[in-house]
């Protein structure tokens, strides 16, 4: 029996987190959300949701099984999770065969491209949904009504979403009750401000990510956006409006914390979303864009190697 | 609010299995095996040879140089060999091998109960009666205490830290010494006080010791200057530097010394041992070691004779379970995996850990998915995940700029992962290169 220890290098226990874990935790965490979006867009959501999670799975196997013959690793998690924030970004009323395509362009090019988890520069449900929106402009900007469990889908009634409106110049903006409940137009994961607050509750409860991203983006975002009301009361919302409106929300606790794609020390964390909110603000009040979530978050995506060399962890003795 | 280290740490679960359970004296085996090189620093040379007939506590050995140890016989008998063995660390040493003939005890050694607390030496002759006695770490470093009590010029003293945390989860032999020896651990930390001549003295002990902490704190009253400070329980607090920035919120330079902070650290075992040798004139050659583990029928904390192979010790805590994988000497977290049972117990052994062959196999690894866990849980503030990857491509000078030589192996990181990843085994890699290519620098 004595023959047959085994002999390796300490430590011998492992603490029992598994890559998995945070996925489905973030799942979870996305569950109140997922709810909301059934509840307003209904049928709809629910089509684009399943064919977004079956698609990003199916492509990543089928990647990984065929194109580069390695043991697949769906159980991870990562696919489902990819495929959930993807259809959390689109409209519900967007046809299949657009939502097969960004999941390609997510799964294939955003993740198994640059070597699959782990790898990638670039969120890979971001790098989906900024393909869909510069390919096909129009269905990507054309936001169904909310109603109750609607069941209508590619014949859903639209209209604007906050931000279009405000970009147009309209006044007449949804009260803040609807804006924290979710009953606005706009992508489907992202209306339900409350919902992802939750989410964020969990996220931190369950240790998944830290504060530090989010609120640095959400705090930045306000300071900037209540600088510009104060300039300029008319051309500029306020920025409670800002902070509930869009995929800011959304952006700032699920996509911007994407492990992978974001700065590992907390000093890193707070830059990053500094960066974040400063050039959502920007493109959102001066580019052409209504919306500036992704185009910031993908922007310091790229920027996170450069964090990473610059913002050490603070060194034992250094106090 | 309880005390603690400001930098990273984990919370493995305890499971002190053989808490609160008594020493026991374990029965001499038939043969003893005493390595030379038990300690940090040059091996000691031996004094015997075959056929020398030695008692309980005769030296057998001496320090091979400044940063070095005594070494004692602990049974009586006949020295059979000077010969090879193979030890905790996996290589051969050379070690003393004596045949157990009797229990016949140095006449100098005063084995009475007696708590004597009067100490009248002068530093210089606390420091050289340790040093005779061969008293090194007992925590599982094993450096040799005399060493530790003389400062180098240009830092001074200014108060010992007794290391009572026993951070390593499962290890319970500090925790039973402080529970029966606390009135000689008390007299101990006072001697300590006395050699390098400092009025302070603050015992470190970690807030699930509660009994250990009750007892010491009710018994230090008698004593001037000793302090007793419970601690938040986190690991790795039983390393040197993270006690000091515990205790007194200094932090150890990178590169510097611990003494830099004023702070003399030693362990509680240590205490007890100094007691011994300055009290009693007993050299080091006995010490507590706790067997454990969850398929171990009889968790225990034995007092045992330097040098009885770890065989014995299993067999008094009900012998080798079914499933055994793995035999760990020391703790999960930073002990050895033995490749027999053969192994004799040494200075620095503070625990056997038997693990079954579930806990023992590693899950694969995957990816990184740069979650940073590991960068957070690193009480010595490095990236390990960074450094590792600078290890596995050779980049010996990035891994030395990003301080891969402050490592303190305490294994936070590994045990993190979420991805399973290895990045102790290659971090220790790199930093064992990287120390190369330094000394190789300065000579």
């Amino acid at each position: 029996m004595e023959n047959n220890l085994y002999v390796s290098p300490s430590p011998h226990i492992h603490g029992g987190d598994s890559v998995s874990k945070n996925m489905y935790g973030v799942l979870i965490a996305l569950l109140p959300a997922l709810l909301v979006s059934l509840y307003f867009f209904g049928l709809g959501a629910l089509i684009v949701i399943v064919t977004s999670v079956v698609a990003c799975a199916a492509f990543e196997f089928i990647i990984q099984k065929y194109l580069m013959k390695q043991k697949a690793s769906l159980c991870d998690g990562s696919a489902v999770l990819t495929g959930l924030l993807l259809a959390f970004n689109l409209p519900s009323n967007l046809p299949i065969w657009i939502i097969l395509i960004g999941a390609l362009a997510a799964i294939g090019i955003g993740k198994m491209s640059f070597g699959g988890l782990g790898n990638n520069i670039f969120n890979p449900a971001l790098v989906g949904r900024v393909f869909l929106l510069i390919s096909f402009p129009a269905q990507m900007t054309t936001w169904p009504t909310p109603g109750v469990f609607p069941m209508t889908y590619t014949d859903a009634q639209t209209g604007a979403t906050v931000l279009t409106a405000m970009k147009e110049g309209a006044t007449t903006l949804p009260s803040y009750a609807d804006m924290l409940l979710g009953n606005m137009g706009g992508s489907l994961g992202e209306v339900g401000a409350i919902a992802l607050l939750l989410g964020f509750a969990f996220m931190l409860w369950r240790k998944i990510i830290t504060w530090h991203i989010p609120v640095s983006i959400l705090a930045t975002v306000a300071v900037f956006a209540g600088i510009m009301h104060l300039v300029d009361p008319v051309a500029y919302v306020d920025p409670c409006v800002q902070l509930l409106s869009g995929g800011l929300l959304l952006g700032a606790i699920f996509m911007a914390t994407d492990y992978v794609t974001s700065p590992m020390t907390h000093g890193g964390m707070i830059v990053y979303g500094i960066g974040i909110g400063i050039l959502t603000v920007v493109i959102r009040l001066f580019g052409a864009y209504p919306e500036g979530m992704s185009f910031a978050i993908l922007i310091m995506n790229a920027f996170t190697p450069l964090i990473n060399s610059y913002m050490k962890p603070k060194l034992f003795g250094d106090k | 609010m309880l005390k603690t280290f400001r930098i990273g740490g984990i919370h493995p679960p305890e499971n002190k299995l053989s808490a609160g359970k008594q020493i026991t004296g374990l029965a001499l085996p038939t043969q003893v095996i005493i390595p030379l090189g038990q300690h940090i620093g040059a091996p000691a040379q031996a004094l015997v040879k075959k056929g020398d007939i030695v008692k309980v506590g005769t030296p057998i050995a001496k320090a091979g140089g400044f940063v070095s140890a005594n070494i004692h016989a602990s049974v009586s008998g006949k020295v059979a060999k000077v010969d090879n063995v193979l030890d905790a660390s996996g290589y051969k040493r050379m070690a003393i091998y004596i045949d157990v003939v009797g229990d016949e005890w140095e006449e100098t050694i005063d084995r009475s109960e007696t708590l004597i607390k009067e100490c009248t030496l002068a530093p210089k002759e606390i420091v050289d009666k340790i040093a005779a006695c061969g008293i090194v770490g007992l925590g599982g470093a094993t450096f040799p205490t005399q060493v530790k009590l003389m400062p180098p010029p240009g830092t001074k003293a200014e108060l010992i830290i007794i290391n009572a945390v026993e951070c390593e989860p499962y290890l319970t032999s500090d925790h039973a010494l402080m529970l029966e020896k606390a009135e000689e651990i008390l007299v101990g930390v006072t001697i300590l006080m006395q050699s390098v001549s400092v009025s302070k003295a603050v015992i470190g002990v970690e807030n699930n010791k509660k009994d250990a902490i009750e007892k010491l704190t009710s018994l230090a009253k008698q004593y001037a200057g000793i302090e007793i400070m419970p601690l938040k329980v986190q690991y790795p607090q039983g390393g040197e530097k993270q006690l000091i920035d515990a205790v007194i919120r200094k932090q150890v330079k990178s590169g510097g010394l611990p003494i830099s902070t004023g702070a003399v650290v030693q362990n509680v075992g240590t205490a007890f041992a100094v007691y011994e040798a300055v009290q009693k004139n007993k050299p080091l050659f006995e010490r507590v070691v706790t067997v454990t583990g969850k398929a171990v029928s009889n968790t225990c904390n034995l007092l045992v004779r330097v040098g009885t192979p770890i065989r014995y010790l299993i067999e008094a805590a009900g012998g080798i379970p079914e499933n055994t994988g793995k035999i760990i000497g020391g703790g999960p977290m930073m002990g050895k995996a033995l490749i027999t049972a053969d192994v004799p117990v040494t200075k620095g052994s503070s625990g056997i850990l038997l693990m079954t062959k579930e806990e023992s196999v590693r899950k694969p690894m995957s990816n990184c998915i740069r979650c940073a866990k590991c960068v957070s849980a690193c009480p010595m503030g490095l990236n390990p995940t960074h450094l590792m990857n600078l290890t596995e491509f050779a980049e010996w000078d990035g891994a030395e700029k990003n301080h891969i030589a402050d490592c303190i192996e305490c294994g936070s990181c590994s045990f993190t992962c979420p991805a399973n990843r290895p990045l102790l085994d290659q971090i220790r890699f790199g930093k064992g290169k990287v120390m190369g290519i330094i000394r190789a620098r300065k000579s």
